[in-house]
């Protein structure tokens, strides 16, 4: 397959699954905040969000003050927020456009919808007491376009750089949400326990719609451990690291080829550091210190995969 | 302009035979059914339209091909002929190609003054000595045939750089057998949807001697270029890969891709990049479109370029006067096909009858394309005509001019219902090892009444083209 095609469906994929992650990461950030809590800052969960999804330098140069308005409007309409829901959703059609033959007719519309759609929200604007029907618009696209990709795509390179673009940026999202929630909303985790701590567990869980599968996997009160372990050890859990990670090797082995053993190398080793981990190890080593080098890994990779497939100098 | 041919209906209004099978069809049809058929078309075009032409919120900036559900049909004798001057003409330019670029046989014979292809600026002097395989420059040519008078066919230009549309006769097609399935088992139409397959075996037949299995790709200018939607169309329905400027590099003087495995060998480009834009080294400096390297790669014969470089000197309007004398001259035979009458603005006889003439002329720039900077004579204003004659006068050499020729017409839907337009055809022609092509072609529509400039880029728009079989 042509670098470039490659590059596009790739992109394509993360595109759209960032755009359904934002929408989750705002979610529960949005119940979270309604979740009244002593604290010295009223926007302590808004610039928390900001802070880890690296924006915040670009927000604080454009906007007063981080409250629920002003970053669910950069989060999501503003046009010069490259990492807004707005630029994800063009981001993912402009990618479609470019490889329009090599997908199928039905990706290509689902997608084109979903940005026509896109355009008319964003002249309209996004009510107060719209964004949690925004929000599931968003995933309802996302979930759309990742349907039809399974349901019509020939299981070729093509099928498995659009996968491994979903599965790589989900993974990045994950680490993220659960970050979140761990380094700035609980500096100390063991301050768990009451009321106001499980909606927070509670609103997590449900931020990557796994309210349901906690209980059915645990059947016990919600613990930081738990969920930590949930997000990034279980297997079974469709969004956790593991998940995702499993998904990233499988494809990066199918798509082998002469220039892929370092790329299958490396992934191989992070997939097996989470494979093989246990989640008393990562607590003793600190949550977000793990999470951390595991996201700093993650861009290492997808920069190895970005030279590797994408960009490479062959002059 | 009003005793047109019309493709239809003689001119005591009985209907012409190729057309009695549709007519009573349509005569049969009930109104309603015709236009929710229309509204139909309209919906599934605008669909399709989405997908391919509309951008964003820039939504004029390309626009959609009107589309008239009324065929244009011709009759199976008619096109046999047609046929056989259009194997005939692209034989010749193809000959008179290499000839040119090589012995400049028919420039020593006299039959062509040297100095008019020589000093010609579509004359690419890079190009002498190069062999091309088969001898083939014009591998796909376009040519542009109008029907006057009592109905006889004349050429009007041959298009022999990129000539593009291929795509709307085959959506044509698709969406005609869609709205009226009915139509096509009523009589033998003959089929055009194996176009892509001709242009794919026409492709590989033209690859580089020494490769067994060739690797073609179409090259584009990029997404924002008009005709993107037909490039990646040809490309999809030819299961190669498309390709732009940043995909391509050439080592060695050979071309390669970049893939996902890594580099892999390139043997046949169908570009649809105009020669100046092909490789900043060889050509214009500043393009940023192009492959820089290529040229030295397509001279030492290791890809092979679909259309060569240089035939733009065959299509060049100041070369088409000559292209019956080609025809002469290379195949021994005259010409199936004819020219139309033209004056040529650099002899001076020519000149003074045109600037006597020119409200009732046609003047065209001899390297014009797309219907721009030509003058219809009978339907511009004074200013207009005068406007021009300023023009001719500074560079007499820069034009043609053509008596103006009454298209034939063709029952079209409009505004005010059905009424007769001008119409053209431009059916495409495949050359490599042998040459082949579909029945028919593009019909193109000038739906302004009484206008006779079919350009889509002018308002145009297009019919299917039926052939009949027997």
């Amino acid at each position: 397959m042509l670098s470039s095609t490659a590059d596009h469906l790739y992109w394509m994929a993360r595109s759209m699954e960032r755009a359904e992650n934002t929408a989750r990461m705002l979610d529960v950030t949005y119940r979270l905040s309604l979740l009244k809590h002593a604290s010295a800052d009223p926007h302590h969960e808004w610039r928390a969000m900001l802070s880890i999804s690296g924006l915040h330098e670009d927000f604080e140069a454009r906007y007063p003050i981080p409250n629920a308005v002003n970053v669910m409007h950069f989060m999501t309409l503003d046009e010069k927020n490259p990492g807004s829901i707005y630029n994800s959703i063009f981001n993912a059609r402009e990618n479609a456009r470019a490889v329009r033959g090599s997908i199928t007719s039905e990706m290509w519309e689902a997608l084109n919808i979903t940005w026509l759609e896109m355009r008319k929200i964003y002249q309209e604007g996004i009510a107060e007491d719209g964004i949690s029907r925004f929000f599931d618009w968003v995933k309802e696209r996302s979930h759309l376009s990742r349907g039809i990709t399974h349901g019509t795509l020939l299981r070729d390179d093509t099928f498995r750089f659009i996968r491994l673009g979903t599965f790589f940026e989900r993974a990045d999202n994950t680490a993220r949400i659960l970050d979140v929630k761990y380094h700035i909303l609980l500096p100390s985790a063991d301050d768990v326990g009451g009321a106001a701590d499980y909606y927070q567990w509670g609103a997590l869980l449900r931020s990557v719609s796994a309210f349901e599968s906690y209980r059915k996997v645990y059947r016990d009160q919600i613990t930081p451990k738990r969920v930590a372990e949930l997000f990034v050890l279980r297997p079974d859990m469709a969004r956790s690291l593991i998940t995702c990670l499993n998904e990233v090797n499988r494809l990066l082995q199918e798509i082998n080829g002469p220039r892929s053993a370092e790329v299958i190398r490396r992934c191989g080793q992070l997939h097996g550091s989470l494979r093989y981990g246990v989640i008393d190890d990562i607590f003793d080593h600190g949550l977000h210190e793990y999470l951390s080098e595991f996201l700093e890994q993650h861009y290492n990779l997808g920069d190895l995969i970005n030279k590797t497939y994408f960009w490479s100098t062959d002059e | 302009m009003t005793n047109a041919y019309d493709e239809m209906y003689t001119a005591n209004k009985s209907v012409r035979e190729s057309y009695r099978s549709y007519a009573e069809w349509l005569q049969a049809s009930p109104a309603e059914v015709i236009k929710r058929k229309r509204e139909e078309a309209d919906i599934a075009f605008h669909r399709v339209g989405i997908t391919f032409a509309v951008y964003g919120e820039e939504a004029g900036k390309e626009r959609l091909i009107p589309f008239d559900i009324i065929p244009r049909i011709i009759a199976a004798q008619e096109w046999q002929q047609m046929a056989a001057g259009l194997r005939q003409r692209v034989k010749a330019l193809n000959a008179f190609l290499h000839d040119i670029y090589h012995g400049q046989e028919i420039l020593k014979a006299g039959r062509i003054p040297a100095a008019k292809i020589l000093g010609n600026s579509q004359y690419r002097h890079e190009m002498v000595g190069v062999d091309v395989p088969e001898q083939i420059y014009s591998h796909i040519s376009g040519i542009d045939l109008v029907r006057a008078g009592q109905g006889e066919y004349y050429v009007l230009e041959d298009n022999l750089r990129t000539p593009s549309g291929v795509s709307y006769m085959l959506e044509d097609r698709k969406m005609m057998m869609r709205l009226f399935p009915d139509l096509f088992s009523r009589q033998a139409i003959a089929a055009v949807e194996h176009y892509p397959d001709l242009l794919l075996n026409n492709l590989r037949s033209v690859a580089p001697k020494s490769v067994l299995n060739p690797n073609v790709v179409v090259l584009t200018p990029g997404q924002f270029n008009s005709a993107y939607f037909e490039h990646a169309f040809l490309a999809q329905q030819m299961g190669i890969e498309l390709v732009d400027g940043n995909d391509l590099f050439v080592r060695d003087e050979t071309v390669y891709m970049r893939t996902t495995q890594g580099p892999l060998r390139v043997d046949v480009i169908y570009r649809r990049i105009d020669d100046d834009y092909l490789d900043p080294r060889a050509f214009r400096k500043d393009s940023m479109l192009g492959v820089p390297g290529l040229f030295s790669a397509y001279r030492a014969g290791n890809v092979t370029l679909a259309n060569a470089v240089g035939t733009g000197i065959a299509d060049d309007k100041a070369i088409y006067v000559h292209v019956p004398e080609m025809i002469r001259f290379y195949c021994g035979e005259e010409p199936i096909l004819s020219n139309v009458p033209t004056w040529e603005l650099s002899k001076p006889d020519d000149l003074k009858y045109v600037l006597e003439h020119l409200a009732e002329l046609v003047v065209k720039e001899v390297h014009g394309s797309g219907g721009y900077g030509m003058l219809v004579g009978p339907t511009s204003s004074k200013a207009e005509v005068s406007a021009f004659r300023d023009k001719i006068l500074a560079t007499p050499e820069n034009y043609i001019a053509q008596p103006t020729l009454s298209l034939s017409t063709c029952p079209t839907y409009v505004e005010s219902g059905v009424a007769p337009r001008h119409i053209d055809l431009r059916p495409y022609v495949l050359s490599g090892k042998e040459i082949s092509m579909v029945p028919g072609g593009l019909t193109r529509v000038a739906l302004k009444e009484g206008s006779l400039v079919v350009n889509s880029s002018q308002g145009g728009g297009t019919k299917d083209t039926w052939v009949l079989e027997n």
